[in-house]
C-alpha cells in the first residue's frame, strides 16, 4: 500500500482564529478514510485547505509524494483531487447536465466525458431522467448525487466528500454510502467527513477522531467503533 | 408621426452605443460584483484609439474607403480599449479583491478620472474637442418618412449582432460556463478547476472589446469626440444596467434601448425639451427600483435554499 495523501501537522487559522492546530494522517490509494468529530472540530477547514481553498499556516500536504500544500485549488484538482463541499454547493441556476459539464471542466477527451456521464445517470437516474432541468430545483438528496456525480467528473484518484449525508432522509443515505463504497469498488480513493460516525466508520478501512483542530485519536473503522472513547463522545452510547 | 418616428430612430442608435457599454458593466458586476466606473472609459479611449489609426497609421490614399478604414479603425480601437482594461485590472483591482467593496469602488472612479486626463494631457489636442471622421458610407438611409444616417444604422446593427453573439458564447460554450459558475459560487467553481484569474481577465476582455467597437462607431456617428464623451454615456450605460438588472444581459441591452427611447422622446414631447432629458431618464430609474428593485431582468436576492 501506498500513500496517496499525506497531511502533515497541518495547521489553519481565520485571520487570528486558529481552526486547524495540528491534524495529521494517511490516506492509502484505494482506501476509504474518514476523518469523524464534533461540529467546529476542523474537519471542514482541513478539506478545504486540501483542495486549495485555503492556505495552510503550518504543516504539508502531500498527494502522490509531492507537497500540494502551495499550490492554487484549479492545479490541485488538476492533479487529480476532487471535493465535494459541506452543503452540497451545486450551481442551482445551471442544468444538471452543464453542472457535470463543469465537474469536467479540465478534461479534454469529449468521447470520455460523455462516457462518464452516462456512468452517472446509470448511477443516479433521478439525474438522467431531469438532466435539463436547473439544479436549484432538485431535492436535498438529489442535488447531493448531482455533487458526488460532479466530483466523479475530473476522473479524480482522490475523492473528498463533506458531510454527504447532511440533511437526508435515511434511505437515502443508505443510497449514497452504498455508492461510495461502489466508487471505492471501482478504484478511486475516499476521504469522507461525517457526523454520522457510525455509518462512516463501518464503511471505513481506516478513521481518524478530529477534536478541537487536531487528530486525537485514529485505527481501522471497526476498532474505532468499538473504541470507548469514540462510543461515548460521537456515538452517544 | 414622423417627427415621433424620426425621435424612435434616434433614440435606438443612441440605445445601440449605450448597450455594447451597458454589457460590459453588467458582466463585470456578475463575475466580480464590482460596479467598474472606470469602463465609461474604456469607450472613451476606444474612440481615441480608432482616431489614432485614422490620423497616424491609414496611408491618406484608403483614407475615403470605408472597407479599409473602419475595420482598421475597429481593430485600433480594440486594442487600446482591451490593452487599458486588462491593465486596470491587473494594477488597480486585482490588488483589491479581498478588500471591502468600497475600496475597488473608489479606485474606479480614481482609473476614470486618470483616463480622462490621460488623454486630455497626451493626445494632440484633446483639450478640446477632436473632429472625428465619418469613415462609413455618409449618407442618410430612408425609411418612409424616416432618415437615418447610414452609420446610425450600422451602430443598431452591430448592437444587436454583438449582443446576441455574447450571450450564445456565454450560454453555450466552455468558458462562458466557467464564467457562469464564478459569478454563481466562486469557491465552487475553483473546486471545478476553474481559475478565477482567467475567468475574470476574460470578463474584462470581451467588456472592452464591445465598448472599444462602440467607441468608434460612436465617434463616427456623431463625429467630434472629447475625454468626457466615456463619463456620460457610461453614467447612461450604467443605469440602462441597473435598470434592466445588474447581471443580465439581456436586461443591459433592453435597458439601454430603452433609456436611448426615454431621452429622444423625452427631450421632444416632455417639458424642458432637450435640457432636461437626463431627468426623465432617472426618474423611470427612481420608478423601476421603488417597484422592482432587482431591476428589469434581475434575479431578486436570494436566501440559499
Amino acid at each position: 500500500m501506498t500513500a496517496l495523501l499525506e497531511v502533515d501537522d497541518l495547521s489553519v487559522a481565520y485571520g487570528a482564529i486558529e481552526a486547524v492546530r495540528s491534524v495529521s494522517f494517511v490516506v492509502e490509494e484505494g482506501q476509504i478514510v474518514c476523518l469523524i468529530g464534533a461540529n467546529g472540530a476542523g474537519k471542514t477547514t482541513t478539506l478545504r485547505t486540501i483542495s486549495g481553498l485555503l492556505r495552510p499556516r503550518a504543516g504539508d500536504i502531500r498527494f502522490d509524494g509531492k507537497s500540494i500544500a502551495k499550490e492554487p485549488a484549479h492545479v490541485i484538482l488538476s492533479r487529480g483531487v476532487a471535493h465535494s463541499p459541506e452543503g452540497r454547493r451545486v450551481f442551482a441556476r445551471m442544468s444538471v447536465e452543464e453542472n457535470l459539464l463543469l465537474g469536467a471542466y479540465t478534461r479534454k477527451d469529449e468521447a470520455g466525458v460523455r462516457t462518464d456521464m452516462n456512468r452517472v445517470y446509470e448511477l443516479f437516474p433521478v439525474l438522467g431522467e431531469r438532466k435539463q432541468q436547473k439544479a436549484g430545483l432538485f431535492s436535498g438528496g438529489e442535488q447531493q448525487m448531482l455533487a458526488i456525480g460532479r466530483a466523479m467528473m475530473s476522473k479524480p484518484r482522490l475523492l473528498m466528500l463533506d458531510e454527504p449525508s447532511m440533511g437526508l432522509s435515511p434511505i437515502m443515505t443508505q443510497l449514497i454510502f452504498d455508492t461510495i463504497k461502489e466508487l471505492q469498488q471501482q478504484g478511486t480513493t475516499i476521504l469522507l467527513v461525517e457526523q454520522n460516525a457510525l455509518a462512516a466508520l463501518a464503511l471505513s478501512d481506516r478513521g481518524y477522531v478530529v477534536d478541537l483542530g487536531q487528530t486525537t485519536l485514529e485505527g481501522p473503522g471497526h476498532d474505532l467503533l468499538a473504541d470507548e472513547r469514540v462510543r461515548a463522545a460521537y456515538l452517544g452510547q | 408621426m414622423t417627427t415621433l418616428l424620426q425621435q424612435i430612430a434616434n433614440g435606438l442608435v443612441l440605445g445601440a452605443t449605450i448597450g455594447l457599454i451597458a454589457l460590459g458593466y453588467t458582466m463585470v458586476y456578475g463575475i466580480i460584483q464590482l460596479i467598474n466606473f472606470a469602463h465609461g472609459e474604456v469607450f472613451m479611449v476606444g474612440a481615441f484609439g480608432g482616431l489614432a489609426v485614422y490620423r497616424w497609421v491609414l496611408p491618406e490614399s484608403v483614407r475615403g474607403d470605408w472597407y479599409i478604414s473602419l475595420p482598421a479603425m475597429l481593430v485600433g480601437g480594440v486594442v487600446v480599449a482591451v490593452v487599458i482594461a486588462v491593465l486596470m485590472e491587473r494594477f488597480a483591482y486585482r490588488p483589491l479583491r479581498n478588500a471591502p467593496r468600497l475600496a475597488p469602488l473608489i479606485t474606479a472612479l480614481g482609473v476614470s478620472v486618470a483616463l480622462q486626463e490621460a488623454i486630455r494631457l497626451w493626445f494632440p489636442n484633446a483639450d478640446a474637442a477632436q473632429p472625428f471622421p465619418r469613415v462609413f458610407i455618409d449618407a442618410q438611409v430612408r425609411l418612409g418618412d424616416v432618415s437615418i444616417p447610414a452609420s446610425g444604422l450600422l451602430l443598431i446593427v452591430v448592437s444587436v449582432i454583438l449582443a446576441v453573439l455574447l450571450q450564445t458564447y456565454i450560454s453555450r460554450s466552455r468558458m462562458g460556463r466557467a464564467m457562469r459558475a464564478t459569478s454563481q459560487d466562486r469557491d465552487t467553481a475553483r473546486l471545478m478547476g476553474v481559475n478565477p484569474d482567467r475567468v475574470i481577465v476574460l470578463t474584462f476582455v470581451l467588456g472592452a472589446t464591445l465598448a472599444g467597437i462602440a467607441g468608434v462607431l460612436y465617434g463616427s456617428f456623431i463625429t467630434n469626440v472629447d475625454n468626457s464623451i466615456g463619463f456620460q454615456n457610461g453614467i447612461f450605460a450604467f443605469t440602462a444596467a441597473v435598470l434592466g438588472g445588474i447581471g443580465s444581459l439581456r436586461g443591459a441591452v433592453i435597458g439601454a434601448f430603452i433609456i436611448g427611447l426615454i431621452k429622444s422622446l423625452g427631450g421632444q414631447y416632455m417639458p424642458g425639451g432637450t435640457q432636461y432629458d437626463y431627468v426623465w431618464i432617472f426618474v423611470v430609474l427612481i420608478l423601476v427600483l421603488v417597484f422592482r428593485p432587482q431591476g428589469l431582468f434581475g434575479e431578486a436576492e436570494r436566501v440559499r435554499a
